[in-house]
């Protein structure tokens, strides 16, 4: 009887003010949306983080007979100073931090130069005195390589050394930066979203001010009275995040998934529906949720004995 | 029943208070006029009586609870054990007459059996039976008063506010809703009525208080609405009475 009166009630609310409700459905779709694409971003983000660094190693490059810059004077590393490199990266103190190291020789160097390079006919004229042998160190934690890189550099031999993470930042840097603008953008929607649900509330009960007042009058419960309309705004609401967890499971599944991963050749990487089936239920508890104290913290007004 | 014990009350921003240092005391079962100019603090008294308002000093004390003790939880509680008419009726416009009867019941969430028995019983106290599906539209302003004492008692109230319930009717339409007011009254209820009708008040010779600017300048049992002293005194200064007439 009861649970019949108070849904009888909020959808006559939500018929009443149906402009409203629109508009705050609207409002709560965009802004669940942007707060879907900002967290499926630092998904993708992190995603492509574990699997890139990963594989990001650092590159220790020795002199070859050429070189002149580093610690090289026209003279290729001989044999005791890899050694004494890779004697270095046994240490103790940079030991902990290394996941292990592969050592490629000139001759591997120069095999493998030539498989790239085959269709070039300068590579003819390479021999392994004018290549220097590469050592690649692969870590625990990609973000330990200043440590490597500090202690082999001076070393002599030592051409250059490389962290090949430093390519990597420029793109987690652009990605970082859509997705704290979709935070951004996110934020405010939501404010505009909460503020919204909080006005239409006040405009429903205004309309009913009459009913109000005699249920207040006669003895209904403060519970009873605010029900209806915090379900008005609730209703709204989960209307509106179910809106942005389907635009968000299109948007993975058409956007990146059919056009970035097509591009890409195969999007084994990128972030997929699955991903966004995970966000949604987030979408729907934060929109439910702020709808919620929205709209009791405006009905509470009415309330007041 | 009703007992207020040097009550004061003033609004913010208004100089002279509402109500100055009221006591009195209504008992089960009376029926109470309550008269004075408009401003007189009618008014804040039944609102006091129903916990819509606070008093700033003195206690309210309704049915043996004192209001100021009672947390407003239960002030929706409280409300049940009362009846309230108005002057302008405040009937949902857009409900039968039986709905607006049933909907008090529904709101404090009697069960359908309860209400299906109880509002054609309301409706039948106050003459109404054959109307309970019209709107209130449809209906005289004599019969929408009716409906909205029948949403008042249908709940059985131990007490009954009225403010000025006859205030948009004519003097004999306000004659039919007294004699259901005391019918409702012989039932058991107290009734505390608000009214500047002078010819009700004089007609039933019930007890009679009057408020001047917030104090209470008469309580008499079975006055009228102006009462027999001042009436002689006015016939001793028949200057006065000319003025004043």
């Amino acid at each position: 009887m009861r649970i019949g009166l108070v849904l009888g009630e909020a959808f006559q609310g939500l018929r009443r003010n149906a402009s409203m409700v629109v508009s705050v459905v609207l409002v709560t779709f965009i802004s669940l949306t942007f707060v879907g694409v900002a967290i499926l971003l630092q998904q993708q983000i992190g995603s492509m983080k574990s699997y890139w660094y990963d594989r990001a190693q650092i590159a220790i490059y020795f002199c070859n007979s050429v070189d002149q810059g580093g610690n090289c004077a026209q003279a290729a590393a001989t044999q005791e100073q890899v050694d004494a490199v890779m004697a270095k990266l046994q240490d103790p103190s940079i030991a902990p931090y290394i996941e292990r190291t592969e050592y490629d020789t000139p001759a591997d160097v120069l095999a493998q130069t030539q498989q790239v390079y085959q269709d070039n006919p300068i590579v003819g004229f390479l021999t392994e005195d004018l290549v220097g042998g590469i050592a690649h160190v692969t870590l625990h934690d990609p973000s330990d390589a200043d440590v490597i890189v500090e202690s082999v550099s001076g070393l002599p031999g030592v051409e250059s050394v490389e962290d090949q993470r430093k390519y990597l930042e420029p793109i987690f840097g652009m990605l970082n930066a859509a997705s704290a603008a979709a935070i951004g953008v996110a934020a405010l929607m939501l404010v505009a979203a909460v503020l919204l649900i909080a006005t239409t509330i006040r405009l429903s009960a205004f309309s009913r001010r009459r009913e109000l007042g005699i249920m207040r009058l006669v003895g209904a419960s403060n519970r009873l009275i605010e029900t209806p309309f915090i379900l008005e705004g609730v209703i709204a609401a989960l209307i509106g995040s179910l809106l942005a967890s389907g635009a968000l499971v299109l948007i993975v599944q058409f956007f990146v998934q059919g056009q970035l991963g097509s591009a890409l050749g195969g999007g084994t990487l990128l972030i997929r529906a699955r991903d966004a089936f995970l966000v949604a239920p987030i979408l729907i508890v934060v929109g439910v949720v702020l709808a919620a104290l929205s709209a009791s913290v405006a009905i509470k007004r009415y309330l007041r004995v | 029943m009703i007992r207020f014990e040097n009550v004061s009350k003033s609004y913010p921003g208004t100089t002279r208070p509402a109500l100055g240092d009221v006591s009195l005391e209504i008992g089960k079962g009376e029926f109470v006029f309550l008269i004075g100019a408009s401003g007189s603090g009618k008014s804040s008294l039944l609102r006091l009586i129903l916990k819509e308002e606070k008093p700033n000093k003195g206690d309210v004390y309704v049915l043996g609870k004192r209001l100021s003790a009672l947390p407003s939880r239960k002030v929706p509680y409280f409300r049940r054990n009362l009846g309230v008419v108005f002057q302008d009726f405040r009937l949902l416009p857009n409900k039968t007459v039986y709905d607006n009867v049933a909907f008090t019941l529904q709101v404090i969430g009697k069960s359908r059996g309860f209400i299906q028995e109880a509002v054609p019983d309301a409706l039948k106290m106050v003459g109404l039976a054959g109307k309970a599906n019209r709107m209130p539209h449809e209906l005289s302003g004599g019969e929408q008063q009716r409906v909205a004492i029948a949403r008042a008692v249908v709940n059985k109230p131990a007490i009954l506010l009225a403010d000025e319930p006859t205030g948009n009717l004519d003097p004999e339409t306000s004659q039919g809703i007294m004699s259901l007011l005391e019918r409702i009254n012989l039932g058991g209820t107290t009734v505390v009525m608000a009214t500047h009708a002078a010819d009700v008040v004089d007609r039933m010779q019930r007890r009679v208080i009057e408020l001047m600017t917030g104090r209470v300048v008469r309580d008499e049992r079975g006055g009228g609405y102006v009462t027999q002293a001042i009436a002689v005194q006015n016939a001793a200064e028949p200057p006065a009475r000319v003025t004043s007439a």
